[in-house]
């Protein structure tokens, strides 16, 4: 346990998505969305609801669903929030507890450094203000891998405050177009995590592993559905989820099913419910794990965390000591919204496709080595890259540090596409690349006779003896059978082996029938 | 030997008159011998010995630690011990051995000190006189001194003599009773509401409450921790001020230590006494005080006055909020605190295993005692959601109204504040037993608990005998992490007063040989 947390708190008035496909595919219609723009559902600052569902049929009545989500990422250190345990999430069970993470009595917290500056930073990108003191406080609950009975969290004065993360998600019957979105970030927190209990229900045991070290990041959501223009509904929170996918699946269920209870005559429920997987729904949970006081209380361990920033900043403090957040401001890294509106300016790119080159580790520093290595179009090479690479990377499950296709390889084929191979033959170049590593595009064009026919003679030739051997076919094409000249082209194609560009032998096929 | 103070065996251990294991085995003995006072849970004697022999060696070698070579100490039952089981005098945790040293400890260890034990308490140091234990209470060493002895034969004849033994008061009442006794030079104690201040007025003692935040918490299981403070208790001013010395500065482990570095110091001898301001809050003077403890507090003021200090009445007008308040904020960090007691990690566990509900509940009604759970119920009650502004959060407030009664009292000129440390000497358990141990300890802790508040330091000096031969202390509060002015006007006290050794051959009259001082002609007894 006490592996640190960073916890974001979205409002509850807003839709968020997590930038996923399908997220509102809930029943009774495809949700329209926001009254403004009539896409499906969003989020904005705004502090209107923001999913609609379609049109009622007759005699139905307008829902529109709120969710808010309470988000808990790990925080990529070396040591845990409040000890110096090491964080290591493939570590056998309980082999990284210090005393403190085993609750021992008499232990103290000690605030991590490094977790105070990435909650800092994660605020920063967040838009966040960052507040100057913070708190810690106890949160009491008794459960079996909670060992001190309270966990430390930031709940009446947290790091960071009033945030908002701009977004976009695909939209329309092809989800070809780009709808930007709002989403408010209300709070982060720098939370404590509990541990982890592994039900062995065979022997009616709990295990407990307290190094707690079990999926980086975990999603909460509140969800309340309410006709527009009234007051809002019963929220119910789904929590635990741990996917983007299930996280979007719960909430498609949990609007439809509190949609169904109302229009029952049915009543919400404000409980606490997981998400059941395997059947695709929401459950609620035991009592004892769902709602109870808190009795939140401070943490009189730790004092108030002061931030500074380089006004004011005491004279003569140990850097060591104080935290500067200007200081934390400049070695924050490019943000995603910056590098995809550069890249959208720079090449052309479509939006959705900076989207889809940032989404993916690695993808955009390969993007950006290829481009550097080849006079091609960006185009081109976004087009390689997002559909070939990627397609494979997908298909495989690799990440992009694992494609045994390297950005220099990848641009030199580009090269060869443009003047020597054909596209097809560039496909099947690229395919052997990803199969035998090690050997370059130019190695593969030769190996396998892949180069095009410079030759024109010879193509003339090839053409001619086509023509005079399917003289059915050239009827066809002379009485205006628009499909017939594509069967001459793919007859001449064939006897090159595929290494004649197909543009040029239409061209030649065309000026022999002087059509 | 024994007699003596830390200074002084410091100084004979340094001069080879007498070996740290000779000293480690009279006290070892003297343990034995005084085990009616029911001071120690656990005596460490191989440790201790273990321990002496390392010293004797670094002795012989002239590489000495320091002051506290060689020099044996108890440590209260709520402090961790590395190996060593610490109970906090309760069921639950009754077999627990700490993987680690509070670092109070620790520090004391590298000086070379000798651990001689585990000193009694009051059940996780609730409570004032070091009743509630499950070890049973600690018997007041004065109970079987000369002194108190020869003044009850004169009044009450036929009565029998053990049925009228005095409690230490508490909840550090084993380790005042352990350095009353002569079987250790210094004890750790804890102090959250005067739990090392009135014990040691009751057994004529040196009770030193550190400003809060100067000395660790790490390794203290906690009471109040916005208010628990590692106690020092000594048979004098100086020995105090070595021992602060050692324990003093910031604690890379507990966060809320001062990160000035705090570097050890002797007491001068206060010699202006015209730039002196000695505060006399009028609050303390309330109806419950004994007129004995009354008049020895006017003398004391005369004293400083008749030396030249001035000496002006003052106000400290929300002090009689502070049991309440103290009540309020005390039970609720008490219910967070114990939480982490549920029976799974360590300490004891019931048998129950129908759920982990029903194992914790079973666990914790069998661990806790009465005081322990009443404390947990009121806190958890003062926490709910609906509760918590009109409770937590308004004492909070009070608590920093009498805060700011001492700033205004030290900003106005004074200097210190002498006050009762308790309302009387200490009483027979007969009588301090007739009322519950909140009731009491809303009593005991009058003139100690808004110094926690303030986290001011405070030290608990005896001053004279009352008539019925028992020792009086008085208190002297300072300003915060000015614990050097504090212990200094306190030591010029001490040498004023010459309250009188503890005469306790009686008890001890078999092995009488302990209090011959064979060898140690040059040094004199205090």
């Amino acid at each position: 346990m006490a592996t640190p947390v960073l916890r974001w708190c979205c409002p509850g008035r807003r839709w968020v998505f997590a930038g996923i496909g399908g997220v509102s595919r809930h029943g009774r219609g495809v949700p329209t969305g926001s009254t403004s723009s009539g896409k499906r559902g969003q989020s904005s600052v705004a502090q209107q609801p923001l999913i609609t569902a379609q049109k009622p049929r007759k005699g139905e009545r307008e829902w529109a669903a709120v969710v808010g989500l309470e988000i808990h990422a790990q925080i990529a250190s070396n040591s845990k929030l409040f000890s110096g345990s090491q964080v290591d999430f493939a570590a056998p069970p309980n082999s990284l507890v210090s005393f403190f993470d085993a609750s021992l009595p008499g232990t103290l917290p000690v605030l991590n450094r490094r977790c105070v500056e990435a909650a800092v930073m994660t605020g920063l990108a967040l838009d966040c203000h960052i507040n100057r003191r913070s708190l810690f406080d106890r949160k009491h609950y008794f459960y079996a891998d909670l060992p001190a009975g309270y966990q430390i969290t930031q709940q009446r004065l947290p790091i960071a405050v009033n945030g908002s993360l701009v977004y976009s998600v695909c939209v329309g019957k092809r989800r070809s177009q780009m709808v930007t979105k709002t989403a408010g970030v209300k709070q982060i927190q720098l939370e404590q995590d509990s541990g982890k209990s592994l039900h062995d229900s065979l022997r009616s045991q709990t295990l407990i592993d307290l190094n707690r070290a079990e999926g980086q990041l975990r999603v909460d959501a509140n969800i309340s559905v309410h006709n527009p223009g009234e007051p809002l509904g019963v929220r119910t929170e789904v929590k635990n989820l741990n996917s983007a996918r299930f996280l979007a699946k719960a909430i498609d269920y949990e609007i439809q099913r509190q949609i169904n209870e109302l229009e029952n005559g049915g009543k919400i429920l404000n409980e606490t419910r997981s998400f059941d997987y395997k059947l695709g729904c929401t459950v609620p949970m035991r009592d004892k794990e769902g709602k109870q006081d808190y009795r939140f209380m401070p943490e009189p361990n730790l004092p108030p965390l002061l931030l500074y920033d380089s006004e004011s900043l005491p004279t003569g403090t140990d850097p060591q000591q104080v935290i500067n957040i200007d200081q934390l401001r400049e070695q924050l890294p490019e943000l995603p919204r910056v590098t995809r509106e550069k890249l959208v300016q720079q090449y052309g790119m479509l939006p959705e496709h900076s989207f889809a080159l940032l989404n993916e580790v690695g993808l955009l520093e390969f993007f950006q080595n290829v481009i550097k290595e080849t006079r091609a179009e960006p185009k081109k090479v976004t087009s390689w890259v997002l559909n070939t690479f990627l397609g494979f990377l997908k298909q495989q499950n690799l990440a992009v540090s694992e494609s045994p296709v390297t950005p220099s390889a990848l641009a030199e084929l580009d090269l060869l596409d443009r003047k020597a191979i054909s596209s097809s033959a560039a496909k099947q170049v690229f395919q052997e690349l990803w199969r035998s590593k090690g050997k370059t595009p130019a190695q593969i064009v030769a190996e396998k006779k892949l180069e095009l026919m410079q030759d024109a003679e010879a193509l003339e030739q090839l053409c001619r003896s086509t023509l005079e051997a399917h003289p059915q076919v050239v009827t066809d094409v002379k009485k205006g059978n628009p499909r017939a000249i594509n069967k001459l082209i793919g007859l001449v194609r064939r006897a090159t082996l595929g290494r004649a560009d197909p543009t040029v032998i239409k061209e030649v096929l065309e000026r022999q029938l002087s059509l | 030997m024994l007699g003596r103070t830390l200074q002084e065996v410091s100084e004979a251990l340094k001069q080879g008159l007498v070996t740290p294991t000779e000293l480690c085995q009279r006290c070892l003995s003297l343990i034995k011998k005084t085990k009616i006072l029911n001071a120690y849970i656990t005596v460490s004697e191989e440790v201790a010995l273990k321990q002496a022999e390392e010293s004797e060696k670094r002795y012989k070698k002239g590489h000495s630690l320091g002051d506290l070579d060689g020099i044996p100490v108890a440590v209260k039952d709520n402090f961790s011990t590395a190996g060593i089981e610490t109970t906090c005098a309760s069921n639950m945790l009754k077999g627990y051995v700490p993987p680690y040293n509070a670092t109070v400890v620790q520090k004391l260890l590298d000086q070379g000190a000798l651990l001689m034990g585990k000193t009694n308490l009051d059940e996780f140091a609730m409570g004032s006189g070091s009743t509630d234990g499950i070890f049973g209470p600690v018997k007041n060493p004065w109970s079987y001194s000369k002194q108190y002895r020869e003044k009850r034969k004169q009044k009450s004849h036929g009565e029998s003599e053990d049925s009228h033994w005095l409690i230490t008061g508490g909840s550090s009442g084993g380790s005042a009773a352990a350095v009353s006794a002569f079987t250790c030079f210094a004890a750790l104690g804890s102090d959250t509401g005067g739990s090392t201040r009135n014990p040691a007025a009751h057994c004529g003692v040196v009770g030193l409450k550190p400003s809060y935040g100067l000395v660790s918490r790490h390794g203290l299981i906690p009471l109040v921790n916005s208010m628990d403070v590692p106690g020092i208790l000594t048979r004098c001013v100086d020995d105090a001020a070595i021992v602060l010395g050692i324990l003093a500065g910031h604690d890379p482990k507990d966060s809320t230590t001062i990160q000035d570095p705090v570097k050890p110091f002797t007491l001068p001898s206060l010699t202006d006494m015209s730039k002196l301001c000695i505060g006399i809050p009028k609050e303390y003077l309330t109806p419950e005080l004994s007129s004995e403890v009354q008049s020895l507090w006017s003398k004391a003021a005369n004293l400083f006055e008749s030396e030249g200090a001035k000496v002006i009445e003052v106000s400290l007008p929300h002090t009689s909020y502070s049991i309440v308040c103290y009540h309020v904020l005390c039970t609720s960090e008490v219910a967070s605190n114990m939480a982490r007691f549920d029976g799974l990690e360590y300490g004891h566990r019931c048998d129950t295993d129908v759920s982990t509900e029903a194992m914790y509940a079973a666990t914790r009604r069998e661990g806790f005692n009465d005081v322990v759970r009443g404390r947990i119920l009121s806190g958890n009650f003062f926490l709910l959601k609906e509760n918590y502004e009109n409770y937590f959060v308004k004492a909070q407030k009070v608590r920093r109204l009498i805060a700011h009664d001492f700033v205004n009292v030290f900003n106005s000129g004074v200097d210190v504040l002498l006050t009762p440390t308790t309302l009387s000497e200490a009483v027979p358990h007969t009588e301090f037993i007739r009322e519950d141990n909140r009731t009491r300890s809303a009593q005991d802790d009058l003139f100690t608990q808004a110094v926690n508040m303030a986290g001011l330091p405070a030290v608990s000096v005896p001053m004279a005998l009352s008539s019925q031969g028992l020792p009086i202390g008085l208190q002297f509060i300072g300003r915060a992490f000015c614990d050097q002015q504090l212990l200094t006007v306190a030591k010029w006290f001490e040498k004023q007063v010459q309250f009188p050794v503890i005469q306790l051959q009686e008890l001890m009259d078999d092995c009488s040989s302990i209090f011959e001082n064979e060898k140690l002609a040059s040094v004199s007894l205090k």
